[in-house]
């Protein structure tokens, strides 16, 4: 039986090599199937991977409050009133189950230091943004009481920040120009990586925010409200609290909408990698009608094949080959054919991987059961596409097959 | 002679075969009795379409008899399945097609192992039986060799070592001189003889020229699908019997 296997398998790969345009062409359905679900799968595991890192890099349960309706795209905050830092005291005074109440004043600037400059966007904040963000200072300490109240000319950067303005330089004490006026580092914040979609989150700047509302801004108003409740708070109660609190504040009749908007960044990143799971699920149902297709190929060439070497299996036949013995041989053969189209299938989506991922700068995860699953599943394709033109050769009968020509 | 040895080895009797039904049945063979002993080289004659084929296809285990009973060893071949009657093709008997039927690109080495492979023997002893075999019939040398690039007769020189390889007890031999000119033929007819002599196996041959005949011991001639005479007589080059 081995003897039989081997050598089965031996002129599968002859019968392959002599037909090898054709064979090619048949598995093409195959080798687009398997590269579409592999790459779909691995880029999909590193986007859904991306966007969990940015669910625990966010911390534990964090709300962001900012003035204007709902976000997204088409919506500006234009009109609604902005918060000032006494709506981020009300709240920590009035809601209990808050851990941190961060008000945070942003602003885009350029950034100078030495003969470099890099555009980026400052967050005036109080210390409370570091663990509320899940910040860690890696060199340096956070803002003093007093640089907080007095709106002194200090800052924390990131680490994109410092590389691009500082290099691998040590850029504690040195001196950034905002604006008009020189800004002291006071500490350097642990990179944090790609965020979802790309965004770099090291890509920041920390000042007090009396700093950024006297010498940025001018003026009083805060950009959001960051909040960070302890673990096991019941958000949504916390949410409506927050609605209510905030509604009753800025005065907004019943019929009025909300000038303002609460969410929850934790479900938003779920909803986010929810949303890559579809995608990969849907790109992944186009992949198996491929698949489909690529075994409908590989049974008409099968069928193909016995057709044509009819008298071959005559004379096996004749000699004394049993009948599981020929199936066995035509279902090595498909087997072996989509077998070697599913493992180009993979070298090519692990091409495709490795291209796409520079091109939209995402990491893609290597995921060795992905790989092996398709390869499993595209020799599962012969297996059952190839069944029914194995059965049909094993059934011929010996003398009509040896006097087919 | 011992017991086993009363039963002749191949026994028919009333063997017909019928090809297709109703309006367009016809009737190859119409009760066929015959019995040929171990160790016997036979000829079969007779003109075209009497059903030479037909009786070498059923012998052969290819095919089975539309009614009669068909006795290999005692054993009643015709109520063997389909695997059954490939196992003892595989084991018993070896069949030489007229038309060579070798597997094209296949070189002759791997041709004569192929009846090796289904016994499941290993490679080194298929390697070592097909050279032997292929020595046997004087193709030494042509091993590495397609049918392609193979004369005619040294075709058939495969196929019969192709039939041979297995030391099957009976030899089929349908035509195997058809498509050979006559030096050939007569060297096909001398390896048979001696196959037939040395190594006692029971040779079947299906020819229709008196001169192949001859090497036979035992002429049968068919006509109408039917046996019309069974002669015995003294074969050329001294074939058994
Ligand atoms: N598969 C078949 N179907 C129908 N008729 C057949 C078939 N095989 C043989 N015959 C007929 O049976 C008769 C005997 O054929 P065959 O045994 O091949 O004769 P021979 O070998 O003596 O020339 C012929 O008339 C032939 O036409
Ligand atoms: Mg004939």
């Amino acid at each position: 039986m081995t003897s039989v296997v081997l050598s089965a398998f031996l002129l599968a790969l002859r019968e392959i090599r002599r037909n090898l345009m054709r064979s090619f062409l048949t598995v093409l359905g195959i080798v687009i199937g398997v590269a579409a679900v592999v790459t779909m799968v691995t880029l999909g595991n590193g986007a859904t991977r991306a966007v969990s890192e940015q669910i625990s890099s966010l911390g534990s349960n964090l709300l962001m409050v900012r003035p204007g309706q709902r976000l997204g795209p088409g919506r500006d905050s234009a009109g609604a009133p902005a918060f000032r830092k006494a709506d981020a005291e009300l709240l920590r005074s009035q809601i209990g189950g808050l851990k941190e109440v961060v008000p945070v004043a942003g602003s885009a600037v350029t950034v100078v230091a030495g003969n470099n400059n890099w555009s980026t966007t400052v967050s005036g904040t109080s210390n409370g943004y570091l663990p509320a963000g899940n910040w860690q200072i890696a060199s340096g300490r956070a803002f003093l009481d007093d640089e907080e109240r007095a709106g002194k000319a200090v800052c924390i950067i990131g680490a994109t920040v410092r590389r691009e303005l500082f290099g691998t330089r040590n850029p504690l004490g040195d001196e950034i120009r905002v604006k008009s006026f020189a800004c002291q580092v006071v500490g350097l914040l642990v990179a944090k990586g790609q965020g979802a979609m790309g965004m770099d989150q090291d890509d920041t700047l920390l000042m007090p925010l009396a700093t950024v509302q006297r010498r940025l801004t001018g003026n009083q108003d805060v950009s959001s409200l960051m909040i960070s409740l302890h673990d096991g708070a019941d958000t949504p109660a916390i949410m409506a609290r927050i609605r209510s609190l905030l509604r009753e504040r800025r005065k907004l009749a019943d019929n009025e909408a909300d000038n303002f908007n609460v969410m929850d960044t934790k479900q938003i990143a779920e909803t986010l990698s929810g949303t890559i799971r579809t995608m990969t699920g849907l790109l992944g149902a186009v992949a198996a009608v491929s698949l489909l297709v690529g075994g409908i190929g590989i049974m008409n060439i099968m069928l193909v094949s016995v057709t044509e070497r009819t008298r071959e299996i005559g004379i096996r036949l004749a000699i004394g080959a049993l009948e599981h013995e020929v199936l066995l041989q035509f279902l090595i053969e498909a087997v072996v054919l989509s077998a070697s189209g599913g493992l180009i299938g993979i070298v090519l989506a692990l091409l495709a991987c490795i291209g796409l991922s520079a091109v939209l700068s995402m990491s893609f995860l290597f995921d060795p059961s992905i790989n092996l699953l398709a390869f499993a599943f595209s020799a599962a394709i012969g297996v059952i596409f190839g069944y029914m033109p194995a059965q049909r050769a094993a059934r011929l009968d010996p003398i009509e097959a040896l006097r087919h020509e | 002679m011992s017991a086993a040895d009363d039963v002749p080895l191949i026994r028919l009797a009333g063997i017909t075969k019928t090809y297709g039904e109703g309006e367009v049945a016809y009737q190859a063979l119409c009760g066929i009795d015959l019995e040929v002993n171990a160790g016997e080289f036979v000829a079969i004659m007779g003109p075209s379409g009497s059903g030479k084929s037909t009786a070498m296809n059923i012998l052969g285990c290819l095919d089975t008899p539309s009614s009669g009973e068909y006795l290999f060893r005692g054993i009643h071949v015709e109520r063997l399945g389909r695997n059954q009657r490939a196992l003892l093709r595989r084991h018993s008997l070896g069949f030489v097609f007229q038309g060579f039927n070798l597997l094209a690109r296949t070189s002759a080495q791997e041709n004569v192992e192929l009846p090796l492979l289904y016994r499941g023997e290993v490679a080194p002893e298929r390697h070592a039986a097909a050279r032997r075999a292929l020595a046997r019939v004087g193709l030494n040398g042509w091993e590495t060799h397609t049918p392609a690039e193979l004369s005619g007769g040294q075709q058939q020189r495969v196929a019969i070592a192709r039939a041979i390889v297995t030391q099957p007890d009976v030899l089929l031999a349908d035509e195997p001189t058809g498509n050979l000119d006559s030096k050939r033929s007569h060297e096909i007819m001398k390896l048979l003889v001696e196959l037939n002599r040395d190594q006692g196996i029971t040779i079947l041959m299906v020819t229709h020229e008196p001169d192949m005949a001859d090497y036979a011991r035992r002429i049968i001639t068919f006509v109408d699908g039917a046996v019309a005479s069974d002669e015995r007589r003294n074969g050329k080059n001294g074939a058994s019997r």
